[in-house]
């Protein structure tokens, strides 16, 4: 009884409309797949669909990288230096996505502050286009990401037994040896469960390539949102959102066989 | 550990750190911009000027956009905290294969890109009526951020004894009763995250008001987004000063209430033993 209320509420004002953009992409403008074939006369979707994979692979492999580093370190510390990485990892996390682009479009903007610190100090001639272009976005979206790269691989870490290495080493491996023999493969999942992750809320993104874009980097959402609000194309529109979508789920499933995703999101083990 | 002093330790140390601030130094930018004294965006150099601020809190259209902001926050955080925590309570105590379907349909929202629940949203509004209005923006906010608090009430409710509340109810209380003085008060942690979480999540959401918002809903996250586009006019990163401020106090009232919370429950578990 006290699931009803929102059971019923997220169905109909959610899940059947979600259900209906689907339904979209082979009935508008009428019954059929004219909008999937689309995808093989139009080569400028397979170009936004051939850019947002790079840009969100290129993001995930950063992304994962930089929270790799970030989770080693954290798990190697104890005391005040580790509670200052995580409280500085959460606040990252929390910080508004228009806050970011803001600060991103601030510093590196032709007139931005980065290239008039460049340009004042004759190390560069010329401002530098470091935004409007796929250098600004995949800038902002690692910005974005590395916190969820972390969470992951810090949970991962955390149950590694330290006595493992301490094993090797004293049978005579070298550091080195042991981080790429052992840690790293222990970490796997770890890195696995965060590179789906980022690369599954990459897929979607909006907002960050669509300011530091600025329209020359056109990805599926922006491009989803162009087709909806200025040229009223919802079957092609909804043909993307299906594509997308799928997308989506199907990584999820990958994901749910490395780790138990019912877990994470809170389900009794 | 002998390795933490070693110079591949200390390599890594720095690069770590290099890391961090590359995650939070940028975003602390709007700050000083906010203070020029300027009409443009720059950095101030010399002194500082209140004026972008007295421009903000001055300006109708500002402060409108920071009240309906407020307004959309609390009312949604609100109800998808009251039906989150009893969606959750109805999911704990049922738990079978059938909950966990349901479960994983009432997280369609966190999982499904948000441009794709824009769309959703943006048809059904049309249709309702519910287009540029309070009540829409307050409905969607509250359905995406409901599965948030799910996950962070469910995760109390994993810690929790299903034994108590069996045994409040065969001392004679009713369910209400039982609900109310035994399972929420030992939740409480969950519920106070799931709240904040959700209000947070309504008080920055962009993509869904760019669809279902236009004239007479306008956010703060929506004027700002107009504002970036621009991107010259300094009370923009006034704005953003603001939005922040409000993020971390949440974040901040969370902070305190579990701390509270934590150690009421501790005190309790010292009077007990």
């Amino acid at each position: 009884m006290l699931v009803v209320p929102l059971f019923g509420l997220i169905i109909v004002l959610y899940a059947l409309p979600v259900i209906n953009i689907l339904w979209l992409g082979v009935s508008e403008p009428e019954l059929g797949i004219q909008n999937y074939k689309l995808l093989f006369t139009k080569s400028s979707l397979v170009k936004i669909l051939w850019t947002t994979i790079r840009v969100c692979l290129i993001t995930t492999l950063c992304s994962v990288v930089i929270g790799y580093l970030i989770a080693y370190s954290m798990v190697h510390l104890v005391g005040r230096e580790q509670n200052w990485m995580l409280t500085l990892v959460l606040i990252s996390f929390w910080i508004s996505v228009l806050v970011r682009a803001f600060s991103w479009l601030t510093l590196l903007g032709r007139n931005g502050l980065l290239n008039a610190a460049l340009v004042s100090s004759g190390l560069s001639e010329e401002p530098i286009n470091m935004i409007r272009n796929e250098f600004g976005v995949l800038i902002g979206m690692i910005h974005y990401m590395v916190p969820y790269a972390v969470l992951p691989l810090l949970a991962n870490m955390q149950g590694i037994d330290h006595r493992i290495m301490d094993a090797s080493r004293s049978l005579g491996a070298g550091s080195l040896q042991t981080f790429l023999k052992i840690y790293l493969p222990l970490t796997k999942p770890g890195v696995i469960a965060s590179s789906l992750l980022v690369f599954i809320i990459s897929l979607g993104f909006y907002v960050t390539p669509a300011l530091l874009g600025g329209g020359r980097v056109l990805m599926v959402a922006e491009y989803v949102s162009v087709q909806i609000l200025i040229t009223v194309q919802w079957g092609l529109a909804a043909m993307l959102a299906t594509l997308l979508l799928s997308g989506v789920f199907a990584l999820l499933y990958i994901m749910s066989r490395f780790m138990k995703i019912g877990e994470i999101f809170g389900a009794r083990p | 550990m002998k390795k933490r002093n070693s110079l591949g330790w200390n390599f890594i140390r720095g690069f770590t750190w290099a890391g961090l601030a590359f995650l939070v130094l940028p975003t602390l930018i709007a700050v000083p911009v906010s203070l020029t004294p300027k009409r443009y965006l720059s950095m101030p150099t010399g002194e500082i000027s209140m004026r972008h601020y007295t421009n903000l809190f001055s300006s109708a259209e500002w402060m409108s956009s920071i009240g309906q902001s407020a307004i959309i926050a609390i009312f949604s955080s609100l109800i998808a905290t009251v039906l989150g925590t009893l969606c959750a309570i109805g999911l704990w105590r049922i738990s079978s294969r059938v909950s966990e379907v349901i479960r994983g349909i009432l997280l369609l929202p966190l999982i499904i890109p948000p441009i794709i629940s824009a769309m959703a949203f943006y048809r059904i509004w049309v249709k309702l009526g519910l287009l540029d209005s309070y009540s829409g923006m307050i409905i969607a906010h509250a359905i995406l951020a409901a599965p948030i608090v799910l996950i962070t009430v469910s995760a109390s409710l994993a810690n929790f004894d299903l034994r108590l509340e069996q045994a409040s109810c065969n001392l004679g209380a009713s369910i209400g009763t039982t609900l109310r003085r035994v399972v929420l008060p030992s939740i409480k942690p969950g519920i106070w995250a799931g709240a904040i979480f959700a209000f947070i999540l309504s008080w920055d959401e962009i993509v869904v008001a760019l669809f279902i918002a236009k004239f007479r809903i306008m956010t703060l996250p929506r004027r700002m987004w107009d504002g970036i586009r621009e991107n010259t006019d300094p009370t923009v990163a006034a704005s953003a000063v603001v939005l922040v401020l409000v993020t971390i106090s949440a974040l901040t009232i969370y902070t305190i209430m579990t701390k509270h919370v934590r150690m009421q429950g501790s005190l309790v578990q010292e009077e007990n033993s």
